[in-house]
């Protein structure tokens, strides 16, 4: 049987880390959720969620039954395919990200070394910038199937907003490539162990970076597509129950997947500062990595949040006015001083 | 059978049958979403071919932003298969008509083509869609083509903001 001469223990071993990293996606963002009521209560001095369980920890379980449970209505007027399919392409295009993301160095088990990452292609940017685009059609088609005027506006402003922001996105992301010279993020990542880490180089192009990931994902300052005091709600508006909490689950999604990809590309991955020197065994420094690289994570998860509750939300002309005439200008001055540094240094 | 022919005749298939419903379809919003999957089916295509740039840009550019292009205009314009106008029967035959004396001039084309005779898609093959020999090429044999169209890309973009700044 030709057909079926593949590597079947690679297969599990990747079914198993597939698994593996979806459910670690889909818990740690779980508790995103808990973590944005806690942070939110400390800046506000509030208490936050404390009758769940102890600390209020079942409190995202909680949600997510009650999420569950509600009635779950689809409008008379919609479109009704293409309003199963919007949260669907929400949560799709939010989980398919994580491929291309090295969790951790190598681990050797039974004299097998599984690397820990799914997939290491060699455009590996480019395959999470071609998600982030498609991730614009959740967005869109739950808001125009829905009906609403409301919504459409909500759509459209969050289109508009994300095909503005990648731009600036993908010119700071060249200036970082000028310097790697590859486009696998496993590479990069592997460049940056025991050296100098990547935002020493690049702190512009991370800042720029870091914005646009925060309009990418529709965070606060930049949710304008959720605005409630213009468009009611956002274009999620007509949604109920579960798939009301797809769409909201996928923006957590979407933060701890960003986190990661700006952990890897800029704060080294996985890579601990001089852990090199202590000459544990391969499988506990990966270990220790891939640790290491959640504490990352967690950290910008936080950044995120910080900002979210602290910084009042744009205006639509604004938020356009600084993607366009901010951030673009920043990243090609910051392309091109990078390009000459690097003709100069030869 | 190996896994890349059951992948080439599924692919093929997809992309006949989206394009055909990018026909069909009474919606135009469904048209599009066909024609997104026709833009799926061509990328798995070329990542058959070992050109894993060109699939992925294939899929950035067309999929992630023409196609929202696309759907913007459309959906402002909230056309729907209710404003579809109905053309009547002799317009559609006239395009029945041209449409296939187009398609019999392409089979030919294919046909009498040397390059193509007793020739399959070679699969895996090849390193010509990879990133590296293709910035090799781009920036040795076709560099003066390309730093026009990379100013011309500029140029439009600066202009967007300009117009943009006026008001």
């Amino acid at each position: 049987m030709t057909l079926l001469a593949l590597d079947w223990f690679l297969l599990i071993e990747k079914l198993i880390l597939i698994a593996i990293v979806i459910t670690a996606s889909l818990v740690i963002a779980m508790y995103a959720t808990y973590a944005e009521r806690k942070v939110a209560a400390v800046m506000q001095d509030r208490i936050g969620p404390n009758r769940a369980g102890p600390f209020g920890l079942l409190q995202p379980l909680a949600d997510g039954l009650k999420l569950f449970f509600k009635e779950e209505i689809i409008p008379d007027s919609s479109n009704r395919f293409l309003f199963i399919l919007g949260p669907c392409l929400a949560m799709l295009t939010a989980m398919m990200t994580c491929a291309v993301v090295p969790w951790g160095s190598s681990v050797e088990i039974a004299g097998r070394t599984i690397q820990l990452q799914i997939a290491d292609i060699n455009i590996g940017i480019l395959y999470v910038f071609g998600v982030v685009s498609l991730g614009v059609y959740g967005i869109m088609i739950g808001g125009w199937a829905s009906n609403n005027k409301f919504s459409l506006m909500a759509a459209l402003r969050g289109a508009s907003q994300v095909i503005s922001y990648e731009l600036a996105m993908g010119i700071s992301l060249i200036a970082l490539l000028m310097l790697t010279g590859s486009l696998s993020i496993k590479t990069i990542v592997e460049q940056q162990v025991g050296h100098v880490w990547n935002i020493v180089y690049q702190p512009v192009g991370f800042l720029i970076f870091f914005v646009c990931a925060m309009a990418e994902c529709n965070r606060a300052p930049f949710d304008l597509p959720e605005a409630e005091s213009e468009l009611n709600m956002g274009y999620h508006q007509e949604y109920s129950s579960m798939k009301l909490g797809f769409y909201l689950f996928s923006e957590y999604i979407n933060m701890f997947i960003s986190s990661a990809i700006m952990a890897s590309l800029y704060f080294g991955g996985y890579d601990v500062p001089f852990l090199g020197h202590a000459h544990l065994a391969p499988n506990l420094l990966a270990i220790i990595g891939v640790v290491a690289f959640l504490v990352k994570i967690f950290i910008f998860i936080f950044v995120f949040m910080w900002i979210r509750w602290t910084l009042p939300r744009f205006r639509y002309d604004q938020l356009m006015n600084l993607g366009w005439k901010a951030l673009i200008p920043l990243a090609l001055a910051n392309m091109l001083v990078t390009a000459v540094v690097i003709l100069l240094r030869g | 059978m190996g896994i890349t022919t059951i992948l080439f005749w599924f692919l093929s298939a997809l992309a006949l049958l989206s394009a055909i419903m990018v026909l069909a379809s009474k919606n135009p919003i469904h048209s599009i979403l066909w024609l997104i999957a026709v833009f799926f089916a061509i990328s798995g295509h070329y990542i058959l071919l070992n050109a894993q740039f060109l699939a992925i840009v294939n899929l950035i550019v067309y999929a992630g932003a023409i196609m929202v292009l696309f759907l913007f205009v459309i959906m402002l314009m909230n056309l729907n298969s209710h404003t579809e106008p109905q053309k009547n029967i002799w317009m559609k035959l006239a395009g029945v008509i041209s449409g296939g004396i187009l398609f019999t001039i392409l089979i030919s084309v294919i046909r009498s083509s040397a390059d193509m005779v007793n020739r399959t898609a070679q699969l895996k093959e090849g390193n010509i869609g990879l990133i590296n020999t293709l910035g090799k090429v781009l920036f040795s044999d076709y560099v003066i083509p390309f730093e026009i169209s990379s100013v011309l890309f500029l140029s439009a973009m600066v202009g967007a903001v300009v117009i943009g700044k006026k008001n």
